[in-house]
């Protein structure tokens, strides 16, 4: 028997998952399903969804309804699931990648519309199904097989974009903190409105062996030492912040769901008759 | 020091347990083990010192691969 | 008490149809000639319970049909020319998925921006091979507004029967057209709901078909909790890397529809039974053909009108045995020849193929059809 975690969330049948050997999907995906468990969530009234992409494949090793769509179209197959069937919690699971290039229109609609949908994007820096182009999170300067000399385009912060956007709860952690990922997942579960969740991952095979970051140990080493949590930043001068990146919660401000809005309109209508 | 084959594959230590056929040999619960219970041979997974382990979890947070974790009461906690 | 006879626009009866067959999701974008589409859905679905939304661009009205139909409501979305082209890749995702679904496009004249508000034939090779690789189609082409209101109710009626994407092919004229129109009763209208899953949620496997190759459709958050991918899939929905899951696959979702062509295909024919020349159209230029037809039957001349009202599958047996009755067939179309390729290839040895075309913008009239006909005799 694998764990209790693992036996009730997920399609055991189907594992180990198909990434690589240290790819922080996999954590990430486990925080997820703890997330889930603590909020104490039906699996059946659960929908998961996903684009294409590395990340992406996580849906299908998840016991829920489970949605594997087109590539950076998650977020729009979820809105039309959420909205015909408000009942149901939909997750998007989705990537740097699908998120925020092929589907980055999407993303900021669906931030805009605060519709309640909760987002985790898997954030490996780089293109890891299609062997290692530069994405829009990949830093300005690294490499990647279509930046052989180093990636000139600025990168995205996307939980900063999805803020921008109007989602009323954006947060991020990493791999490494895993425990903290579970607790932000579950917060942005408790939202009524547009939730996204920056999970920074680690792609040792592409991204890593590219920028010559070491292997996976190294790759989760690195993202310990230089995420500052968002509350102990606040206390540090731009020095210590130099080179470090945030983590933790960054906007937690409900606002109405896109989904009830429209129900008013189905009941004020049906009492007019 | 008790072993026993609970699935195919699969070693339990009591307060751990290991399934070397889902571990992909990455090291991140090596690496992160406070008390350094585990190594990896062969590109597996394996328990050095059982005696060690306090049980904190930090490898079954960390594994990717759902390949390790803590047994007995605190496997149900997790849950 | 029977319904009054109403004045209205081809794309409103569209959304009657819809209404009626049942409709109850609606995702689109804003695009002529197909806006009225979005607006009255917008307007009236509310009222019934149901839930129209506005996306940030055509691929996602038509991903939000889709996700919307995996919860068990019918679902439609309308779109024109370039809005038809991005929705594609998910109108593939919906074909082999198995979504039901209906895609109204609404054809103006391209390639690209084109004719926003001008009428046009050009989608017909479109709406047939329009996503990457092999699929079923179904196509529905009416020729006036209340056969819109028909042939939208058929084609949910189709999309839930055959488990698949359905598309009704407009053109500007049909969708703008006003013509007085006497909508059915309730009760007339026969309605088709998807087949849903008999056994209990373990024993269910998605994507296993019944005799007629059609697997049953659980509902999303009903407790059948199972994997829906574009990717190729076995039985259960799960990807497979399998060459033979592949051809399996493919194969079934062609011959779902090469099965039940019978069920599928509709035309209408008028003077065929004497006539000497043919002529092959459909939607509003099927309207134009009728006129001439009439005024040179009124000249003696045998001539007839051949009108698919599935386009694809096209009516092949039956265009093949007119074929061998006539002199020649005419194949008037606003495009510089799309469903005219169908005909010369069932029938290049069989008969004479002519054709009327145009991509100005403007229809063809009656006169240009005539003038053809008394050419080719």
């Amino acid at each position: 028997m694998p764990s209790t975690l693992v036996e009730k969330y997920f399609r055991t049948e189907k594992l180990p998952q198909i990434w690589c050997p240290g790819c922080g999907h996999g954590i990430i995906t486990r925080s997820i399903a703890s997330a889930i468990d603590q909020s104490g969530l039906d699996k059946d009234k659960v929908c998961i969804v996903s684009g294409i992409g590395c990340s992406s494949r996580a849906p299908g090793y998840m016991d829920f309804n489970t949605l594997h769509t087109t590539h950076g179209r998650a977020l729009a197959f979820a809105t039309g699931i959420k909205l015909a069937n408000p009942e149901i919690k939909v997750i998007v699971i989705t990537g740097d990648g699908d998120a925020t290039a092929i589907g980055g229109n999407h993303l900021i609609h669906a931030c805009r519309r605060n519709i309640g949908i909760t987002t985790i994007v898997y954030n490996n820096n780089i293109y890891g199904m299609t062997g290692g182009q530069y994405s829009p999170t990949t830093p300005k300067g690294d490499k990647g097989t279509t930046a052989p000399f180093g990636n000139i385009d600025k990168s995205f912060d996307i939980c900063s974009l999805a803020s921008a956007a109007g989602a009323t709860y954006t947060a991020r952690a990493t791999a490494y903190h895993a425990n903290l990922l579970t607790t932000l997942v579950k917060n942005a579960l408790a939202n009524d409105g547009f939730s996204l969740v920056e999970a920074v991952s680690a792609c040792p095979t592409y991204y890593g062996r590219k920028n010559k970051k070491g292997n996976a140990v190294e790759m989760m080493e690195w993202q310990k030492n230089n995420a500052v949590n968002v509350a102990a930043a606040s206390k540090m001068t731009q020095e210590q912040l130099e080179g470090k990146f945030l983590i933790g919660e960054f906007k937690n401000k409900p606002e109405p769901e896109y989904t009830s809005e429209y129900q008013k309109i189905i009941d004020k209508l049906a009492k007019g008759r | 020091m008790e072993i026993k084959d609970v699935r195919a594959g699969e070693v339990s230590y009591e307060k751990l347990i290991i399934n070397p056929s889902w571990c992909k040999g990455c090291g991140i619960c090596v690496a992160f083990c406070p008390k350094k219970v585990l190594s990896i041979e062969n590109e597996k997974i394996v328990v050095n010192d059982i005696e060690k382990c306090i049980q904190c979890g930090m490898c079954e947070l960390r594994c990717p691969d759902f390949a390790i974790y803590v047994g007995g009461k605190n496997n149900e906690k997790r849950a | 008490m029977k319904k009054e006879p109403r004045l209205m626009q081809g794309n409103e009866a569209c959304v009657e149809g819809a209404i009626a067959a049942g409709m109850r999701f609606y995702a689109g974008y804003p695009i002529t000639p197909s806006t009225e589409i979005a607006e009255l859905s917008a307007e009236k679905l509310p009222y019934v319970g149901g839930r129209f939304i506005q996306m940030e661009d055509e691929i996602a009205g038509m991903a939000a049909t889709i996700g919307a139909a995996l919860t068990g409501v019918k679902c439609m979305t309308a779109t024109s020319g370039p809005g038809f082209s991005l929705k594609q890749e998910n109108i593939g995702y919906a074909a082999i998925a198995e979504i039901p679904c209906v895609i109204v496009d609404v054809q103006r004249g391209g390639p690209s921006t084109g004719q926003p508000t001008c009428p046009s034939q050009g989608d017909v090779m479109q709406a047939k091979w329009g996503t990457h690789g092999d699929h079923p189609v179904i196509a529905l082409t009416p020729s006036s507004v209340k056969e819109t209101f028909d042939l939208t109710v058929r084609c949910f009626n189709l999309a839930e029967k055959y488990r698949m994407p359905v598309i009704l092919l407009l053109d500007e004229v049909i969708g703008h057209m006003r013509e007085k129109v006497q909508l059915p009763e309730a009760s007339e209208i026969e309605i088709i709901d998807r087949k849903r899953p008999a056994c209990s949620s373990e024993e269910y496997l998605p994507f296993k078909p019944e005799e007629d190759l059609v697997p049953p459709m659980a509902d999303f958050g009903t407790g059948y909790r199972y994997h829906v991918t574009g990717l190729v899939h076995d039985e259960t929905g799960f990807p497979s890397n399998s060459t033979k899951v592949a051809d399996k696959l493919i194969r079934r979702l062609v011959d779902k529809i090469e099965m039940h062509k019978d069920d599928i295909i509709q035309w209408e024919e008028e003077n065929t039974e004497d006539a000497e020349i043919i002529i092959l159209s459909y939607g509003c230029v099927a309207r134009a053909a009728r006129t001439a037809m009439k005024a040179l039957r009124e000249k003696g001349v045998k001539v007839g009108l051949f009108r698919p009202i599935t386009i694809w599958p096209f009516p092949e047996e039956r265009v093949l045995e007119l074929a061998g009755k006539v002199k020649s067939i005419i194949v008037a179309e606003m495009n510089l020849g799309q469903l005219v390729l169908e005909v010369e290839r069932l029938c290049n040895n069989i008969t004479k193929i002519d054709r009327v075309n145009k991509v100005s913008g403007e229809i063809i009239y009656p006169e240009e059809i005539a003038a053809k006909v008394e050419e080719v005799l």
